[in-house]
Order: structure tokens, then C-alpha cells, then sequence
């Protein structure tokens, strides 16, 4: 959480080096505004690991602590012991979470390549179809979905949400974009060599959309990670819950005793927030994928 | 689909002797790798849309015994539980007016501040932005009830610093809604920054040495040629953050499971009281719809309004 002033004097477009008075307030007040900023994002997520290493009764005092001066885990321990399904929350998140996003990699790069690569009757129209469907709210499919779900008796089980969170076409959108920037020489070479149509998907356009699978897979992982409304819906028996919806649920179960539902808050936050750390690069170029066209 | 296979089969069979197995010669493979992709389409979007469409327009019970009721429970939503989806409206339009200006604004104005720094502060900057977004809104929900709680929250002590009384903030009927809003607002908008930073770093870097040599300065540079450069960027943000902003619902409902009184229902807090708690299915998939047709006409607006002065 130390945002330290890295070297106000670093590495500026050459533009403005010559400085006058007036181009050095305005660097020193872009460099406040920046770091504030970055201090706001930060600070709410800050404030929740300081809390869960707070044991309850020094946590509600005024003025409260900055830094955990009294540091102790014990509200994690607390946690363990009186939200026994936390583990398997965690547990199904990761099952449910790594079947979507296996799911999607695979499949996605499958129809991104024949969209992007193949000609065939009515290409353009089921394309045209699966775009248009990017526009309808997720919340349209809720009523439907959940009554299919009840009635082939889904509820309470990961397939449910494993089920639904198959049905995004995003990554269909981003895998056939980067493909169609790869060259069609080389799949021709490989036909010409002998390669059967699966092997030039297998041998060449996988190992080529790889750095596309990665960010695609990082992206669908958080994504599904982080859902709420359908697991809330499915899920209604503590032992089936997903991590959201278990940390959600600590804040009734446990009212005012605040040091437990940081401890899970605090505890479900980590790993993403590693993860994001790890895969940052990817992360972000995801993001930018998702959004330049064509 | 249907009736693209049969035009297919009919217009091919004018060929040679066995044009089915042709066809698929031909075309198999495509049809076989978008095929997998297609089947979940259909199964868990396509299909249930439509057929979301039909519950809307159903008394629709469980035990099967549903009734056609044309369009009444669109008026039902509308008129039931007091008019709640009217207040729900009215406050997801509120939230969603005051977190895109808000968030785009913000993110235009830190992204334009990190252009000129070195590559590895920019990193840092749109990497400790973005940090929070990967975060479960159920977790940012749960550490900003903790923020505003009326007793022990860090707000009330922050404004105790300037005086002022602590406040009951989300727990309150009259502040409920504007705490919503301002924690939005005060969210720092990471997809705008990342999307922003990426537009601006692509606009060619002749453009701002000419404008140099005619002797135009910074704000001038950035108005005159940012801002037009990358304005499809700030279409596609404005349409993204209004659909996300109608669609809210994890951070709410995490904030105010009770809605404290009704003052912090929107329309997908009430499609899941009415469809999942009170079991009102018809009138949940009609709410959703209307929520679908203000999308719609959200994005058709900012399109129009966006667009007109594009061209370059």
C-alpha cells in the first residue's frame, strides 16, 4: 500500500522538459491528482485487510487504527471455526470457475477460428446473430433459465452455474479478431504438407492464439469468479455456495460481529488480487482486446 | 437456422449427383467448429430470451397451469407493490446520470494526466487503478458498508475531522440512494483509464508537432486534437458504463439487503425481489425486458448524439 513518489523528475515526454514555473506546478499537480487517485482506488481494499487483522472489539473504536497496531489473526481462526463451509466455498468458486474457463478457451478459439478463417453459407448471419445478442442483459435470461433449472432438478448443484456461464459469446469475439490478423500462408503451407483440417487448427492456429487464449482465459476466470446474481438464485443451501455468495452471506449470519465477515472478505480478495498481480500484463491487454474493433 | 438449411440443400441440389456430401465437403469443417459455440448460444441464450419474451406475456406458474394475460404484467410492474418499479427506475436512471458523467469524466482526465510520464509509471498508475475492479463487487460491497456504517464507519469519523455530526449514511432513507451514487463516483473507472490510455497513445504524434510549430499549447493540443481522435472510444465507454450502471446489482444488494425502505431500489434489485423472492415470474421477465428496451434506447440515443460529428 506504500504508493512512494517514484522519481517526480522520472522518464517525462521530451515535450515539456524545458520547464517554466508554470509547466512545473502543472507536472507537481498532475502527479498529486494522479497519486490521490491511485490512493482512492487503493484505500477501500487497504481499509479491509487492516480491519480483518483487528480483532472485533478494538476494530469498533473511534479514532480507528490506520495501520493494525494490534495485528492478529485472530478473526481468520474465528472464521475457521464458525463458518465451517468456507473451504468449500472456496473449493466449488474454483471448480465452477476453471470448468467455465476451460470451456471457454477451447470452444471460443474453436468458433473464433472457424469465423474468422472459414467460408461457409450463412457465416455473416450467425455472426450478425451472436453479436446482436451482446446487447440484451444477462437479467433477461434469469426467469428462464431458473425455472429449467429447478425443473431438471439443477438447483443447489455447480453444473447450474457451470451451465450458464458457458453462454457468453465475448470471447468467440476476441478469439476470431486475433485470428483473422494471423497470416493464411501458414495453414496453406500445412494443408499443402498433408495436415488434415483439424491438424492445421491443432498445429498452427493454436500455438499461434496462444498469447489470445491466455488473456482470454485470465478474463473469463475473474469474470466468472466474481458472478453474484445466478449462483445467488441456484445456490441456497450453504454447503453448495460459491465464494461470493458465502462471503454475502456472512454479513447476515454474523451481524455485528465484524471481525469474521472481514476475516472471509479479507480471505476471498487475496488470491484474486495475487492473481491479478501475476497476470497484469495480460490482464490489461485483455481488456484493451475486448474493446478495439474489427 | 431451420430455414437455412433448407435453403442451403434446396439451392445445392441444382448441382451434380450428390451435392449433400458435397456440401459438406465443402463447408463441414466450418459449420463444425463454430458449431459447439452455437449449441450453448442457443440453449442458454437464445432460446431462453425468447421464451423469456413468452413468460412475460403469462400468468406463469410453476405446476404448469399458466394463463395468457397479453401485456398486463407489464402494467403490473408498473402498479404492484405500490409502484416500487417506478421509484426503481427513477433511482437506476439517477445512479446511472451521475456515475458516467462522473466516471468518465475522471477517467479522461487521469488517463490525459498519464500520457506524458515514462512507460513504467504508466503501468503503475493503470495497474493500482485496475487493481480493485478484479475484486468481487460482493467484497467492495461488503468494505464500503463498512465505510458508512453509522456507528463505527471510517466516514463518520473523516467528516467528525471538519465537524460535522456523524451520519447514518446507507442506513438512512434520505441518504441511502446519494451514499450509493457517491460511492460510485468515487470509484476510480480502471476499464475508462486502460481504454483512454490505449486511444491516446495511438493518435499520431505528427498531429501534436504540427499543432506545436503553429504555436498552439497543451490544454489547446488536447482539445483540439485528443479529444476528436479518440471520440469512438468515448462512445463505446459511454454505452459500456450506462449499460453497466442499469444493470447494478451485486454492490447494492450487498450494501442495503433491505433497500432501507425502498429508497435504494433499481430495476434489477426489484427483477430479483419480484421474480426469486416473491415468485412473480411474468411480471420478473417483464421487468427485465423493460430494463432491455431503456438499454436499447439508451445506447440507440448515445449513438445518435455521439456520432453525428464523427467524421474526419
Amino acid at each position: 500500500m506504500a504508493v512512494t513518489l517514484d522519481r517526480p523528475g522520472g522518464p517525462v515526454a521530451p515535450v515539456v522538459r524545458d520547464s517554466t514555473t508554470q509547466q512545473r506546478i502543472g507536472r507537481i499537480v498532475a502527479w498529486v491528482l494522479l497519486i490521490g487517485a491511485a490512493l482512492l482506488a487503493l484505500f477501500p481494499l487497504y481499509w479491509l485487510f487492516v480491519s480483518a487483522l483487528t480483532p472485533t472489539q478494538e476494530v469498533v473504536k473511534t479514532p480507528p487504527d490506520f495501520f493494525p497496531v494490534n495485528a492478529s489473526i485472530e478473526n481468520f481462526r474465528k472464521l475457521f471455526a464458525q463458518a465451517k463451509d468456507y473451504p468449500r466455498w472456496f473449493a466449488n468458486s474454483l471448480l465452477i470457475t476453471l470448468s467455465i474457463t476451460f470451456f471457454h478457451v477451447f470452444v471460443d478459439t474453436l468458433a473464433g477460428y472457424g469465423f474468422a478463417k472459414k467460408e461457409f453459407p450463412g457465416k455473416g448471419f450467425l455472426f450478425a446473430i451472436l453479436l446482436s445478442t451482446l446487447m440484451i442483459p444477462p437479467q433477461v435470461t434469469l426467469v428462464p433459465l431458473y425455472i429449467v433449472t429447478r425443473n431438471l432438478n439443477l438447483l443447489n448443484n455447480p453444473l447450474a452455474v457451470i451451465l450458464q456461464g458457458t453462454a457468453n459469446v465475448l470471447g468467440v469475439f476476441l478469439m476470431r479478431q486475433y485470428i483473422q490478423t494471423l497470416p493464411r500462408e501458414l495453414e496453406d503451407a500445412a494443408r499443402v504438407d498433408g495436415c488434415s483440417e483439424l491438424g492445421v487448427f491443432w498445429r498452427v492456429i493454436l500455438p499461434l492464439s496462444r498469447p489470445a487464449m491466455g488473456a482470454l482465459a485470465i478474463f473469463t476466470f475473474v469474470r466468472h469468479w466474481n458472478d453474484y446474481i445466478w449462483p445467488l438464485i441456484t445456490l441456497t443451501k450453504s454447503a453448495n455456495y460459491t465464494l461470493p455468495v458465502g462471503v454475502a452471506s456472512l454479513q447476515a449470519e454474523f451481524q455485528t460481529d465484524y471481525g469474521i465477515i472481514f476475516a472471509g472478505a479479507a480471505l476471498a480478495a487475496l488470491p484474486i488480487i495475487v492473481f491479478f498481480l501475476l497476470f497484469q500484463r495480460a490482464f490489461l491487454e485483455g481488456v484493451r482486446m475486448g474493446a478495439v474493433k474489427g | 437456422m431451420a430455414d437455412l438449411t433448407a435453403n442451403r440443400t434446396s439451392a445445392s441440389r441444382a448441382g451434380a449427383e450428390n451435392p449433400i456430401v458435397r456440401f459438406f465437403k465443402r463447408y463441414g469443417w466450418g459449420y463444425a467448429f463454430v458449431l459447439p459455440s452455437l449449441i450453448t448460444f442457443s440453449v442458454f441464450t437464445l432460446i431462453p430470451v425468447v421464451w423469456a419474451f413468452i413468460i412475460s406475456l403469462q400468468n406463469y406458474r410453476l405446476n404448469g397451469d399458466s394463463t395468457w394475460v397479453g401485456f398486463e404484467n407489464y402494467r403490473l410492474a408498473f402498479t404492484t407493490q405500490s409502484g416500487v418499479f417506478k421509484i426503481a427506475i427513477r433511482n437506476t436512471l439517477l445512479y446511472t446520470v451521475f456515475a458516467v458523467a462522473t466516471n468518465l469524466f475522471v477517467g479522461l482526465v487521469l488517463s490525459s494526466l498519464m500520457q506524458p510520464l515514462g512507460k513504467w509509471a504508466q503501468t503503475f498508475f493503470r495497474a493500482a487503478y485496475y487493481l480493485p475492479t478484479v475484486v468481487s463487487a460482493v467484497i467492495i460491497g461488503v468494505i464500503w458498508r463498512w465505510i458508512y456504517n453509522a456507528q463505527w464507519g471510517f466516514l463518520n469519523y473523516v467528516v467528525g475531522l471538519f465537524g460535522i455530526p456523524p451520519q447514518r449514511w446507507i442506513a438512512s432513507p434520505d441518504l441511502a440512494l446519494q451514499s450509493i451514487i457517491a460511492q460510485r463516483m468515487l470509484t476510480v473507472p480502471a476499464t475508462a483509464i486502460v481504454l483512454f490510455s490505449a486511444a491516446m497513445a495511438s493518435v499520431p504524434k505528427e498531429l501534436y508537432e504540427a499543432a506545436a510549430l503553429d504555436g498552439a499549447g497543451a490544454i489547446r493540443q488536447w482539445w483540439s486534437i485528443t479529444l476528436p481522435l479518440i471520440k469512438s472510444t468515448t462512445l463505446f465507454l459511454v454505452v459500456l458504463y450506462t449499460i453497466a450502471s442499469f444493470e447494478v446489482f451485486d454492490l447494492i444488494q450487498v450494501m442495503v439487503p433491505s433497500g432501507v425502505g425502498n429508497s435504494t431500489q433499481v430495476i434489477v434489485t426489484q427483477i430479483y425481489q419480484t421474480g426469486f423472492q416473491q415468485y412473480r415470474y411474468g411480471v420478473a421477465a417483464a421487468e427485465a425486458f423493460i430494463l432491455f428496451l431503456m438499454i436499447a434506447a439508451a445506447a440507440a440515443v448515445q449513438f445518435r448524439l455521439l456520432r453525428s460529428d464523427v467524421e474526419y
